[in-house]
């Protein structure tokens, strides 16, 4: 039996580098079962590498990834896809296979997992559309929906063999308002509704900590800070601050390093 | 004169790393090709795809190239009074050689380049890589039905190709030059060889085809997922397909005939 108190993902000591640059530095992360963490940092931190690394597709350098007290590094290409098949997850564009509609998109993990006629097929496709707004749209092809509806498509066909946890990645990237208000609520309703666990990686401060239990605050492969949105808005680490309010200086300086100004202006002619 | 050699180097060990991963990719389709069996509409969608679609381009070309073997061979054999000899220049050339050459060099620029751009769009668009997140192994689903179409399509376009090459010959020689038809068909049919000209043509468009899918879905799976990685693959596609079966056409030819 699984612990139930314990954390669904224990993530410790992590480390990864993708040539010579060190993505994750030795980091710890607990994700709490049946809450929304949010995993946000500036672009290049490396945030989508850490879903792909708890989904399994990459291997860490270093360090264990448990999810449900399974440890992910370890495990054989068979033994992953079992557990795959209780992870949802939702690509930053959707990822729905171009080549079928929306119903056959939503239908095609639970027809290639289960043996369910296809009457029952059916009925599970329409409960998941309706979920998400979207049981008109059924018999639209991908390239017909716009990009927030993609999403919430690509939403659907995460849930349809319903995992015990769900990741985003970046799912509020390029949408309008009303969209954008549409799947931070449908994140939180889902993740309540369904007794789902859900890692949201973003960098839209707003969105993200209006749904979230917990953030994680990633910077230079180090987690910097955590905590809930009020405790870290008010945390004393200056990085924290600047991320949380959006200051274009700080420990993240607004200058790409450059010799001094006064020197580089006089210096101007002499040499360039 | 260093860099030159370093850089020698470097692309020697880029091949043969290439070589590796496509190598390996083979085994896994391979691999995948049991429980495709089981799951046969999966590839007759694409044997209609990667064949079907190809057959207008193969038709037209198979006629013409009859029709100007048909002109050329008339040309030269009229001149040692040979003309009824046509029907097996144009037969044991088509059979042997032009169709499935031609046929493969037309399904490599047709079938390939589009097997290529399609999966590498996929894998550019994270498709693939949702697919692995579903638990659902991408190159059992998407590589190995492709592949196998390809291995059954490329035989038989070759063979419309001969056939209809065949019709295009007799078409220019008997209808417009005025070759004996009895002779053409009948010199045709006593001089080619089922065992030496026929099956050898087969086997040839067999390996043709298995070799283009095989490039063409490496490719479009290890190409890089952006619009310029994928174009490049694309265009390797057809090339390394092209110089692949006019080499092996030479081996094959010195090996079998």
């Amino acid at each position: 039996m699984t612990d139930l108190s314990a954390p669904l993902v224990e993530i410790r000591n992590l480390s990864f580098a993708r040539g010579d640059r060190m993505i994750f530095d030795g980091i710890d992360m607990d994700i709490e079962r049946g809450k929304v963490t949010s995993i946000m940092g500036p672009s290049g931190t490396g945030k989508t590498t850490l879903l792909r690394l708890i989904g399994g597709q990459i291997k860490p350098l270093a360090g264990t990834i448990k999810v449900d007290g399974i440890e992910v590094t370890q495990l054989s290409r068979s033994a992953l896809f079992q557990l795959r098949k209780r992870m949802g997850m939702l690509f930053q564009n959707g990822a729905l296979l171009t080549d079928m509609n929306v119903y056959d998109n939503i239908a095609f993990p639970i027809r290639e997992h289960t043996q369910l006629s296809e009457n029952m097929i059916r009925t599970l496709v329409t409960m998941k559309l309706q979920v998400v707004g979207l049981r008109g749209a059924r018999n639209l092809m991908p390239s017909e929906l716009s990009g927030g509806m993609a999403r919430r498509v690509a939403m659907a066909r995460a849930i349809a063999l319903d995992p015990m946890m769900m990741m985003y990645d970046e799912p509020f990237t390029g949408q309008d308002p009303i969209s954008m208000g549409v799947l931070v609520r449908l994140i939180r309703e889902l993740n309540d509704a369904l007794g789902l666990t859900s890692i949201v990686v973003s960098h839209d401060i707003e969105e993200a900590s209006s749904i979230s239990d917990t953030i994680y605050l990633l910077s230079g492969g180090k987690v910097v800070a955590h905590g809930n949105a009020d405790t870290l808005r008010e945390s004393g680490s200056e990085w924290a601050q600047q991320f949380m309010n959006g200051l274009p200086d700080g420990p993240v300086p607004f200058h790409y390093p450059a010799p001094d100004y006064a020197e580089d202006l006089l210096s101007a002619g002499a040499n360039k | 004169m260093l860099d030159f050699i370093q850089q020698l180097g470097r692309s020697g060990f880029d091949f043969f790393q290439r070589l590796g991963r496509a190598s390996i990719l083979f085994g896994h389709i391979l691999a995948g090709v049991p429980s495709m069996i089981l799951r046969f509409p999966l590839v007759i969608q694409q044997l209609y795809s990667v064949g079907v679609l190809s057959l207008l381009i193969v038709l037209v070309s198979g006629l013409f190239v009859g029709m100007v073997l048909g002109l050329q061979g008339y040309n030269t054999l009229v001149d040692f009074g040979a003309e009824e000899s046509l029907g097996v220049m144009v037969s044991i050339s088509l059979v042997t050689e032009l169709g499935p050459v031609v046929a493969a060099l037309l399904f490599a620029g047709r079938a390939g380049s589009a097997l290529t751009a399609e999966i590498g769009l996929m894998k550019a668009t994270e498709q693939l890589s949702a697919m692995e997140m579903m638990a659902i192994d991408p190159i059992r689903r998407v590589l190995t039905p492709r592949f196998f179409a390809g291995f059954i399509s490329m035989p038989l376009l070759a063979a419309i190709f001969s056939a209809i090459g065949i019709l295009g010959g007799h078409l220019v020689g008997v209808a417009l030059l005025g070759v004996d038809e009895g002779a053409y068909w009948s010199q045709m049919q006593a001089s080619v060889d089922f065992y030496d000209d026929i099956m050898n043509g087969v086997i040839k468009s067999i390996v043709f085809g298995v070799v283009v899918t095989w490039i063409a879905v490496f490719e479009g799976y290890d190409a890089i997922p952006t619009s310029e990685g994928v174009s490049r693959a694309t265009t390797r596609t057809v090339v390394h397909s092209s110089l692949a079966i006019l080499g092996l056409d030479f081996i094959l030819t010195a090996i079998m005939f």
